[in-house]
């Protein structure tokens, strides 16, 4: 199997599993709030349903409002193209490394902010405003966490950090790593709008910081952004993994090695999911003024992984 | 041949200066003038692609001009040649975009005199880089200086622009001051000829050495934008004509930098780590500062002049890391921070340009500059608005753009120093790292605001409403640095290979960094390919467009869902000030933000409120602690002087023979 | 972890619906096919308060909760009309919500369905003859279904929607 047709299926993978873990965080968030919920299969026929649907285009938009849904897909699939997923061996380490995973997700984000003002609606712009806010605001944890990761893993290539940390598991033992991955956890919650930061449930507008984003939008390029950001979630779980705990991922491209990788982030995907599930059902929605200070805790552990990594080197 | 390209490009701005002056009709000066002043800068960009190219180094000198001072001295090496390219690839458009945009001065002698001073700026920012010897490069230097003042107060009807020159004069001129005290200490009562200096440099007693630098640091410091010494920059930035800020942004503050890098990369020996150290936290400062202002700002100018200060502050953090990787005898890790600074230098002029050109385009279309006036552009000026989002994705850095390939490399040379160095860096470049991320993120805010605002949703004024799009020639111009953009931001490698001729030239051991199409770092194993992400970003965004076009139901166009209001107002739209809030309150420490409320009340009741009045506004605080003081300082001594002038004129004739006699003995004591 | 320890102890306390629903369901037209292919399992709901006195809402307010769960069935409430497939409308129409519930119509993107809940919204209910109201919902934009009850069980409410959506029979038709 060449690199290539691998590092497609691999994003394929994360394509098409994304509303699937969406829809496991819904049905064991609705089991925890003492309902039956809907199968983990229902975002899919959300999203059958609302690519077949009409679109009302707003008369004060402009050709921004059809170039966003694109831009956000364009941008999460690439940035999905670069994340290890069953195997260590990444042909996507050609294209780039961890920054400009983060670049290809801020560019999405610009474009979404764009999208959200692009109408003239106070709710937009309220989104817009607040999404750039908080994407500001993760990128120096995001930044010092590739950094930490970096300094042990001598590169911020992805494929190396993997295969480094399953070449000397020694590296994982210590404060900085399980510091690092506690940091990019919460600026994870942040990027993909979770709660405590923001609630995709909720249909209160003041309340909202992605879903205000997309308040005008119908039909497929509802679906399209809708999906988008299922992907964006679904690849930041599979790299809080693959890169912080990576055993299990194929080493080499034989047919049974490939079937564990598989195998190996799907369960870890899915008990990031249950964490996630069950830190949505005991946390409430943070204020916006009280996420910086949620970020600012992030960054402090970021900081503090990095300079520890320094010490036990 | 570049000797050639390099007298022709010199003669052409000197030629169109004068045909600005002296051309009968004025709209024939205009064309004349400035078609020689882009003929003028495609010839300074042949000669610089030519030395470059070819590593070439050649000098020329002259006793005749300026003998009183030592004569002229020019020397073309890769280093003056790079910057004398930033000032051609930032000088060719502007010309352009003048021809266009300038139309209305035709019947005035201030358009022949802003033409002319037009041309004479280009040609002192053509020699500074170039010059060998003090007396040629502070000559230039105040041309450039001079030329560009008058350019900044030219227009009457620009409000603060007076103030705005007397700000910019004075500090530029205190920098020539200091430059000219350093030169001093730097020639060691030698000759003032850079060759000199640069032999003479390895004996100076390290107390005059610390002097020199500082004060180098505070004149080029202040011309190019580092905090606290960029108060001018925003004032003077946006008062000036759009094509003159383009130029003042994109390579004057450059030739800050490239003072920089010329007197302590060049002409010293490697200094110590504290200096590089202090460099790399001024432009951590110079950045973050920047970028705080340019994301709360209403006017469009100054947003982009505060952009400018950050992109500045980035391009010091590079130079302050290869000034302590030199200083730590890490030569790759030196050339490599070099070649980053040098790289957003380029990268930042040609984006700056296009944005304070398609700035321009909205001033003249909109006819008001402010973000909150603005709105709905993206309807009324389609082409300015496409030029405009490139501009604005290649300040907010987003692949693939060249805005960041440069910052994608400062986080690569960021995160190779952290970990191949001393452990005394282990605090200070993670939070290096850090800020540059925050800037990072910040910077996309300000993009993001700045195109939305402007272009996006309803027009908020009446004027924004009746915007008309740019002419042509102003088009065709902003397509230029645009192109410029993509091209770069798709092939880094075309500006990294030049690059490559200046840092060894400068004696610093390049690492190869680029494989064809793709930078690559063997320092930190990384690879950044960014035509394969166009490529897919492409594909993905197609394949998306197709999946919308193919499976949906009935389109139909509708008012915007406004919650079942009657009608969709601009008054419902998000303002500039509003989109910024929320940052506002967390760097609250940063902005003082000052509140005053004012009450219009019926006569009959203080009870009946007719009106409330909000005036929000930060507290200049830079100015406020460091500049008051000073004013007031240089008031009072002003005002003991003036005591002097009692009017008796036998106290004047006496001052006559006392003065002779103090100069008798000072000369006598010199002896 | 109380919190844990209490939703281990309660457990799932959904209710089953009964297949067949209550006489307060009504159907007031023939519903479009196609609109009932389309949203077979999945559907987006937006409640529209045309002046209702909130008795209505109360109840509506109880079928995302744990005893009545309408996200078994596929249904979940949206914010925004664009993203609706449904809009469920309660409250005589009075004069100030007339223009925007149609406004909420036309927001709605093809194919859609409306619900009516309530006795106001067929009727006018208790207000029928004032002066603040206009008329019943059918009289503002076409209805598809209708449940009667002042206010109607969260129960009826379910059924009637599952019934426009023809996942349940109809109990009567007009």
């Amino acid at each position: 199997m060449t690199p290539i047709v691998l590092a497609v299926t691999e994003c394929l993978c994360l394509a098409i599993a994304a509303p699937a873990v969406v829809g496991y965080v819904r049905w064991l968030k609705a089991r925890l709030q003492g309902r039956r919920g809907a199968d983990f299969l229902q975002p899919y026929r959300d999203l059958r349903k609302t690519f077949a649907k009409g679109m009302i285009i707003a008369d004060t938009t402009s050709w921004i409002f059809h170039l966003t849904p694109c831009v956000v897909v364009a941008s999460t699939v690439a940035a999905a193209a670069l994340v290890p997923v069953i195997s260590a061996s990444q042909p996507g380490d050609q294209l780039g490394d961890l920054f400009a995973l983060m670049a290809l997700l801020i560019l999405g984000t610009i474009f979404l902010a764009l999208g959200g003002l692009d109408p003239g609606t106070a709710f937009g712009g309220m989104g817009s405003s607040r999404e750039m806010t908080v994407a500001a605001l993760t990128e120096p944890t995001l930044a010092i966490a590739i950094l930490s990761l970096a300094l042990t893993a001598g590169s911020t290539s992805l494929g190396t950090i993997t295969n480094t940390l399953l070449t000397t598991p020694a590296n994982a033992i210590g404060p900085g790593h399980a510091l690092a991955l506690a940091a990019f956890l919460i600026a994870m919650l942040a990027e993909t709008g979770r709660l405590p930061v923001d609630n995709p449930a909720t249909h209160l507008e003041l309340t909202m910081i992605h879903e205000a984003m997309i308040l005008e939008y119908s039909g497929p390029y509802l679906a399209l952004l809708e999906w988008a950001a299922a992907l964006k979630l679904t690849l930041l779980l599979t790299l809080a993994s693959n890169l912080f705990v990576p055993w299990g991922i194929a080493t080499s491209l034989s047919a049974g090695a490939l079937a564990l990788g598989l195998a190996a982030v799907l369960a870890k995907l899915a008990l990031l999911a249950t964490l996630l599930a069950v830190l949505e059902t005991r946390v409430a929605k943070l204020r916006l003024f009280r996420v910086p200070e949620l970020l600012a805790v992030s960054f402090t552990l970021a900081l503090l992984a990095a300079t520890s990594s320094f010490f036990t080197r | 041949m570049s000797e050639a390209a390099l007298a022709t490009a010199l003669t052409a701005c000197a030629a169109g200066a004068v045909l600005a002056m002296v051309w009968p009709s004025g709209a024939g000066a205009r064309r004349l003038s400035l078609a020689s002043a882009c003929a003028g800068c495609s010839a300074a960009l042949v000669a610089a692609i030519t030395v470059l190219q070819g590593s070439l180094s050649w000098t020329w000198r002259s006793e005749a001009l300026l003998q009183p001072l030592g004569g002229v001295s020019l020397r073309v090496d890769p280093l003056g040649a790079f910057f004398l390219l930033i000032v051609a690839v930032t000088g060719a458009p502007a010309s352009l975009y003048a021809l266009g945009y300038l139309r209305h001065l035709d019947g005035q002698v201030r358009g022949r005199a802003v033409h002319a001073l037009f041309n004479v700026f280009l040609a002192g920012m053509c020699v500074v880089p170039l010059a060998d010897n003090v007396a040629t490069f502070l000559f230039a230097w105040e041309v450039m200086a001079l030329s560009s003042y008058l350019l900044v107060v030219s227009d009457p009807e620009q409000e603060g622009a007076a103030a705005a020159g007397l700000w910019y004069a004075v500090m530029t001129h205190a920098g020539f001051l200091a430059l000219l005290a350093a030169f001093v200490l730097l020639g060691q009562g030698g000759p003032l000829e850079f060759p000199a200096m640069r032999a003479g440099a390895a004996t100076l007693p390290p107390a005059s050495q610390g002097v020199v630098v500082l004060l180098l640091l505070a004149a080029f410091g202040s011309k190019a934008g580092l905090v606290p010494l960029h108060v001018w920059l925003p004032r003077a930035h946006p008062a000036a004509p759009s094509h003159v800020s383009a130029l003042m942004s994109g390579a004057m503050v450059k030739l800050g930098v490239y003072g920089t890098i010329r007197v302590l990369f060049d002409l010293m020996p490697p200094l110590s780590p504290w200096w590089g150290g202090a460099v790399l936290a001024l432009g951590v400062a110079t950045a973050l500062t920047g970028v705080l202002y340019s994301v709360a700002e209403p006017h469009l100018k100054r947003v982009l002049a505060y952009s400018t200060v950050e992109n500045i502050g980035l391009i010091f953090v590079g130079l302050g890391f290869a000034l302590l990787m030199r200083a730590y005898g890490n030569g790759v890790l030196a050339a490599m921070g070099l070649v980053v600074a040098l790289l957003h230098t380029l990268n930042h002029a040609v984006f700056k340009t296009l944005l304070f050109l398609a700035a321009g385009a909205v001033i003249h279309g909109a006819r008001t500059s402010s973000l909150e006036g603005l709105g709905g552009l993206i309807k009324r000026m389609p082409h300015t608005a496409v030029l405009c989002l490139v501009g604005v994705l290649a300040l907010a850095a987003v692949p693939p753009l060249n805005g960041f390939t440069s910052e994608w490399l400062t986080f690569q040379l960021l995160v190779a120093g952290a970990r191949y160095t001393e452990p005394a860096l282990a605090i200070v470049l993670p939070l290096a790292l850090a800020a540059v991320a925050l800037v990072a993120g910040l910077a996309a805010v300000s993009a993001v605001r700045l195109f939305g605002i402007a272009f996006l949703a309803l027009p908020r004024t009446d004027s924004a409403r009746d915007a008309h799009e740019a002419p042509a020639i102003m088009r065709a111009a902003m397509l230029l640095p645009a192109a410029g953009c993509i091209v770069l931001g798709l092939i880094p490698t075309l500006a990294v290979a030049q690059l490559t001729a200046v840092v060894s030239d400068l004696g610093l051991p390049m690492g190869q960094l680029d494989t064809g199409f793709a930078l690559v770092l063997p320092l930190v194993g990384s690879q950044l390919w960014p035509i394969a992400i166009a490529a897919l970003l492409g594909a993905g965004a197609v394949v998306a467009a197709a999946v919308a076009q193919t499976s949906r139901g009935p389109v139909r166009t509708d008012t915007t869902w406004n919650c079942g209001r009657i009608a969709q107002s601009p008054r419902q739209e998000y303002t500039a000030a509003a989109f910024a809030e929320p940052l506002k309150r967390v760097f609250t420490g940063f902005y003082r933000p000052t509140h005053e409320v004012s009450l219009d009340v019926h006569p009959v009741s203080p009870y009946f409120v007719r009106g409330i009045t909000l005036r929000a506004d930060f507290a200049p605080w830079m100015e406020q602690t460091l500049y008051t003081p000073l004013i007031r300082a240089a008031r009072w001594v002003s005002g003991q002087a003036g005591r002097l002038q009692t009017g008796s004129i036998h106290l004047y004739l006496a001052f006559l023979p006392g003065a002779l006699l103090v100069l008798l003995l000072i000369a006598r004591w010199i002896r | 972890m109380q919190l844990f320890t209490k939703i281990l102890r309660t457990g799932i306390v959904t209710e089953p619906l009964p297949d067949r629903a209550s006489s307060a369901v009504m159907l007031a037209r023939e519903i479009d096919r196609r609109a009932r292919a389309l949203f077979g399992r999945a559907l987006a709901i937006r409640q529209v308060d045309a002046g209702s006195c909130n008795g209505c809402e109360l109840e509506i307010a109880g079928l995302p909760g744990p005893v009545y769960d309408m996200e078994r069935f596929g249904l979940h409430f949206v914010a925004s009309p664009r993203h609706a497939d449904m809009l469920l409308v309660t409250g005589p129409v009075t004069r100030n919500m007339a223009v925007p519930l149609r406004k909420t119509y036309d927001a709605t993107p093809d194919p859609k369905l409306v619900v009516a809940v309530g006795d106001c919204a067929r009727t006018c209910g208790v207000f029928a003859g004032s002066y603040a109201v206009v008329g019943p919902v059918d009289r503002i934009i076409p209805v598809d279904a209708s449940i009667d009850g002042c206010p109607p069980e969260p129960a009826d409410i379910l059924q009637g929607i599952l019934a426009a959506l023809g996942r349940i029979d109809a109990g009567r038709r007009e």
